[in-house]
């Protein structure tokens, strides 16, 4: 096994996060500013935690670890954002990490009071990738006012696990565990939702899809890329150069 | 009317937004699409920036970036 363990194909995260490949399953916890995004991190992995900063950036990095079933886990609390498109270093850090560090889950957590603006960012990430659990938090602050969330029915409309915790008060955090355990190790392999554009964008998707994916080898999800060269999103092509290159560079040194 | 005009306790609703690309993006992921309701929460004390509720939550915009979005009023409604 070279230095970039491709057998798992992290090779990005493992060098650049120091990470160990096969011993730990890596999960990101991504959510809007103020859902309780922390807290839900703490209550998970109680004092088994070090802050420090992402590669080459001033954005704050936390990572975690806990124990389930054996297993064990490392919980990456991604900066609080609104989106994935890197309007900001927030974003680009959050955007990156899931697109090219490949967690084995990516829990996006919510805010039960104001659902429908945090789902922008639950469908974002479900175009990047199908380990989705979505963790639907401050369920007391809901029904305080008056808010019920019929979880079930939410979970079948967007295709991946949804979880309902108050993460202050520890409720709900042993099936949100349950629940990444399955989508990490594959027990549960969720069919997320795609977002469906109007058929311009769909016909500009369809041109443009297969000639990246010939480039790409499966390294990034095709269509999402698509998406955002239609977007005019420049990063994402600096992000791929980086990354993609980044991690070739040491497949070929690795064989040496 | 833009929504750089609007006074504190104003309630007003999205009608279109004049940025486009990348920018009109970032509008729309903090959740200024048509219909939203705004609401002004609190003017810093130059006027610049401005906080507004959107969508349950408190977004802080600069004066070039609300006066990017036409708004109307919403009629008053006793909704409690
Ligand atoms: N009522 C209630 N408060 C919560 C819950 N989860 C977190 N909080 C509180 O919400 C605030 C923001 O939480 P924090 O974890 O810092 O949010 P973050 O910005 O997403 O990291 C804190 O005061 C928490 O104690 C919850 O489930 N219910
Ligand atoms: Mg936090």
């Amino acid at each position: 096994m070279g230095l970039t363990c491709e057998s798992c194909g992290r090779g990005v995260l493992k060098k650049k996060f120091n990470l160990k490949c096969g011993e730990e399953y890596v999960i990101a916890l991504a959510g809007n500013p103020n859902v309780g995004k922390s807290t839900v991190f703490n209550e998970l992995t109680g004092l088994r935690q070090h802050t420090g900063n992402w590669p080459g950036k001033t954005v704050v990095n936390a990572r975690g670890n806990y124990d389930y079933k054996n297993m064990k886990f490392l919980l990456m609390d991604l900066p609080g954002t609104y989106s994935l498109l890197a309007n900001s270093v927030e974003e680009q850090v959050a955007r990156d990490f899931i697109c090219f560090g490949k967690p084995h889950a990516t829990v996006v957590v919510v805010d039960a009071t104001c659902l429908e603006r945090n789902l922008n960012l639950v469908l974002q990430v479900m175009e990047l990738t199908d380990n989705v659990v979505v963790c639907v938090n401050l369920i007391d602050e809901a029904e305080r006012k008056g808010i019920f969330i019929d979880i079930r029915e939410l979970e079948s409309e967007l295709g991946v696990p949804v979880v309902a915790t108050v993460a202050r008060d520890g409720k709900g955090l042993e099936e949100l565990k349950r629940r990444i355990f399955n989508v990490a190790v594959g027990i549960q392999t969720p069919s997320s939702r795609k977002m469906k554009y109007s058929e311009r964008v769909e016909e500009a998707i369809r041109e443009i899809e297969p000639k990246i994916d010939k480039l790409l080898k499966g390294k990034l999800d095709a269509r999402w890329v698509a998406l955002r060269l239609i977007d005019g999103d420049k990063t994402i092509v600096d992000a791929i150069h980086e990354h993609v290159y980044y991690e070739k560079a040491i497949e070929i040194d690795g064989r040496r | 009317m833009l929504l750089s005009d609007i006074k504190k306790g104003m309630k007003v609703k999205v009608v279109s937004l004049k940025s486009t690309g990348l920018s009109r993006r970032r509008m729309m992921d903090l959740g200024l699409i048509p219909d939203a309701e705004i609401e002004v929460i609190r003017k810093s004390p130059l006027g610049d920036p401005t906080a507004y509720g959107i969508k349950g939550a408190q977004i802080a915009l600069r004066i070039e970036e609300a006066s990017q979005i036409e708004v109307e009023k919403v009629e008053r409604k006793e909704r409690e």
